[in-house]
């Protein structure tokens, strides 16, 4: 009860927050205005004109040059690929282009680039308003520095000021411009995407698509096609491998590490290395070689054949005759790459059980088996916790072990996704073999709500956030 | 059962335990056997696999003339040699990938050290007004799947008509390391602010604070950093495959170019397993040595981000 009442009035407090900075942010710049001098009223038209009135040439000029730019830009609507960027694209991002392609060679409107440069235009107008209120706010310091009769800070003192002052500005603008265009772009891009028919019938540059709205998510969701059937089967597999695939690796790699920490055992940095060894090993090696490993010709067929167990190579991974034939063997070899992970985790946490406790059960006469299972194990699982859920979701996205050792397979016949597809391998298929993109926009933003609501939820209960301050 | 409160029980308690010494010993010595036994089989387990791809990668084994490079079922070879080395090296482009993956290893492990390391020393260390706000920017931003994001890039170079190219890729590993700043930020955090506060005092400029003074102590979290950031490139294999497209074979790192080798594309052939072998060894051995000799930074940077959360 508490902690919902808290919550909500943090969620509250968020909200007037920010309503307060928006409005305080919006009285600022009237005054501004009002009191500012001429060069800053002149900046609002032209941008720089406060800083060149203090005769900071060199930042107006600057500001100057990126409003000749940004408007240039909006007016000319500069083509690439025959598609424009600019007010123009504003207009194609709504259509998605309006010229079909003809049999005889000429080009449709490339509606995926429409989309794209849609994007793009619409951040290069939010880039525009920061520089514009920037060059405001810029104008209007140097008014005030000059009131209160000291100088306008000079070309020089901004450069340095970049070094200390803002120092934070200069170390975090590379990330951000970064980001910006490598991630936020194309997940912005991919949002979009998942609103419209871009599927494998066609190919940008010669046929158009175009909005369809929900149509796709309905279609996956409470549809009949290939695609629904497939859907849930799919999501079904991905929540019980990311479960089994995370639990067993983790019970399996504590006891690892009890094994090896236990006091009587020597060498533990010779075991310990040669867990670390397959750890280092890149995966497209060791992924590929157990895919050999347990192949027709492969050495276990082989001895399994000797032994006289079987009379013919038996179907570990992608021929497998049945789906859990395939799922227990890719859930197997995951514990080959999981279990040295968790391992390591809690060899380091095992030397710090808190030992006063321990020796204290001890003297009251408690046994081993009891000492573990009351002070041990609540402790490696309390401290371990955070650490489970992050590699619940990382299992959920675990790409290379499904896709390097069945692809997917075994195939149900006539479908796209396989036996032991998760999530990810799915959308991989679907968008960059089948080019189903519109599909697998929405498989993909699907994936992204498990995984980020389950991240939100255990990263605000975990020590690190709700201590960040304390840290300072 | 004893309990606490009674003092007598406890001294009858002592002898009892001497009188049992000797089968505790014995089961002592049984349970460490035991421990012996489990950890030489796992380990056996772990390492057959590098075994097996070590010995075929030196097997040399002929039928009429030719040599054979498919998987066996014999354990041991008959015959070794450098053969599937000489014919990587000779009749493959592995030398090209292998300089490709250097090359796009080195820059981007350069810049993404300098951008990660960045982003955690302001999240950490310097007081900015909107530093929770870009703090939990940075998370959110941080959830989005690199994968989502990979597809659109694929797709938007192939519009662009940009031939895919190791600077595209360089610029996909690198744009987005600074968001993994967590493990960097909780290192700088235990780093006192009094330290920093005293040289800004003296007069030390933030430049100064961070080379001069953070840097020089921070070792483990820069070698940490750097040991991932570096390795990752030979490590990936979608995100390269996706961007290096499956026909320019003269960009691919090695990952993808040994993965084709074996698997799934045009030039996949059965008769290249021993000389994928090869190239996986030449491949792992710099990498393993590195992880080997770096293994005290990598243990301390991933236990301190499992168990900060």
């Amino acid at each position: 009860m508490d902690q919902d009442v808290s919550k909500h009035n943090g969620f509250i407090r968020f909200i007037q927050n920010t309503m307060n900075s928006v409005l305080s942010g919006g009285k600022q710049y009237i005054t501004r205005f009002k009191t500012g001098s001429i060069g800053t009223k002149m900046s609002h038209l032209v941008m720089g004109s406060g800083n060149i009135y203090h005769k900071q040439f060199a930042k107006g000029l600057i500001f100057l040059g990126l409003q000749v730019l940004f408007l240039s830009i909006f007016i000319f609507n500069p083509e690439i690929n025959n598609t424009p960027i600019g007010f123009k694209a504003l207009g194609n991002f709504i259509t998605l282009g309006t010229e079909e392609g003809t049999l005889f060679g000429a080009l449709a409107d490339n509606s995926m680039l429409m989309l794209l440069f849609g994007v793009v235009t619409f951040g290069l107008i939010m880039v525009f308003i920061i520089t514009y209120l920037t060059n405001i706010k810029s104008a209007y310091a140097s008014d005030l520095l000059v009131r209160s009769g000291a100088k306008p800070t000079t070309f020089k003192d901004d450069v340095t000021a970049l070094f200390d002052s803002r120092f934070h500005v200069l170390l975090l603008t590379p990330t951000i411009i970064g980001v910006l265009t490598f991630t936020i772009l194309p997940t912005l891009f991919m949002i979009f995407i998942a609103f419209t028919d871009f599927d494998r019938e066609v190919r940008p540059g010669l046929n158009l698509f175009k909005w369809v709205g929900f149509e796709n998510f309905t279609a996956i969701f409470t549809g009949t096609g290939e695609i629904a059937e497939r859907f849930f089967p799919v999501l079904g597999w991905t929540l019980i491998w990311a479960f089994f695939a995370t639990f067993t690796c983790y019970i399996a790699g504590i006891l690892l590490a009890l094994v090896i920490n236990k006091r009587t055992v020597k060498f533990k940095k010779l075991w310990r290395t040669v867990f670390i060894l397959t750890i280092a090993l890149p995966q497209f090696i060791s992924l590929l070689a157990m895919q050999q490993i347990l192949s027709e010709h492969g050495p276990v067929n082989a001895a399994l054949l000797n032994i006289g167990l079987i009379d013919e190579p038996f179907a570990f991974l992608s021929q497998a005759k049945t789906a859990t034939t395939a799922r227990i063997s890719v859930l197997t070899i995951n514990l080959w790459i999981g279990v040295p992970y968790t391992m390591l985790m809690t060899s380091g946490i095992l030397m710090n059980v808190p030992k006063d406790t321990y020796e204290a059960a001890q003297i009251d006469g408690a046994s081993k088996r009891q000492a573990f299972f009351n002070i041990t194990a609540p402790y490696i699982i309390f401290i371990t916790t955070p650490y489970l859920i992050t590699s619940f979701i990382g299992n959920i996205t675990s790409f290379n072990i499904i896709f390097l050792l069945t692809g997917g397979e075994p195939n149900v016949p006539g479908n796209i996704a396989g036996k032991t597809d998760l999530l990810v391998t799915w959308l991989y298929r679907l968008t960059i073999e089948e080019g189903d993109v519109n599909i697998g926009s929405v498989i993909a933003i699907f994936t992204f709500i498990i995984t980020a609501s389950a991240t939100l939820i255990s990263y605000r209960r975990s020590k690190a956030y709700k201590e960040e301050d304390t840290f300072q | 059962m004893m309990t606490i409160e009674d003092p007598m029980n406890k001294k009858q308690a002592i002898p009892e335990l001497k009188v049992h010494h000797k089968s505790a010993k014995k089961q002592e010595l049984r349970s460490t056997i035991f421990a012996y036994v489990v950890l030489i089989a796992l380990a056996l387990l772990w390492l057959y696999p590098i075994m097996w791809i070590v010995l075929h990668s030196f097997r040399v084994e002929f039928r009429d003339g030719i040599l054979i490079g498919t998987v066996v079922s014999h354990y041991i070879p008959k015959g070794f040699g450098l053969n599937n080395f000489v014919n990587l090296f000779q009749n493959t482009l592995f030398p090209r990938w292998f300089l490709n993956t250097l090359f796009v290893a080195t820059v981007s492990f350069i810049l993404s050290t300098i951008m990660t390391l960045s982003v955690a020393y302001v999240m950490s260390k310097i007081k900015f007004r909107q530093r929770k706000l870009f703090l939990n920017i940075a998370i959110i931003v941080g959830l989005f799947p690199g994968f989502m994001s990979m597809i659109a890039i694929y797709y938007i170079l192939k519009a662009l008509g940009l031939t895919e190219t190791l600077f595209a890729l360089i610029l996909v590993y690198s744009a987005g390391s600074g968001l993994g700043f967590y493990v960097a930020k909780g290192f700088f955090d235990i780093i006192p602010n009094s330290l920093i506060e005293s040289a800004r005092i003296d007069g030390a400029t933030n430049l100064i604070i961070f080379t001069k003074i953070v840097l020089p102590i921070s070792k483990p979290i820069i070698i940490y950093t750097a040991l991932l950031a570096f390795t990752g490139p030979w490590m990936d294999f979608i995100f390269a495959r996706v961007i290096l497209g499956e026909t320019n074979r003269h960009l691919h790192t090695v990952a993808v170019g040994l993965y084709y080798m074996v698997h799934g594309s045009q030039y996949a052939d059965g008769n290249q397993f021993t000389m994928f072998a090869a190239g996986s060894l030449i491949v792992a051995v710099p990498i393993v040595t590195l992880f080997l000799m770096m293994q005290r930074y990598y243990i301390e940077g991933v236990t301190a981000g499992a168990v900060k959360g």
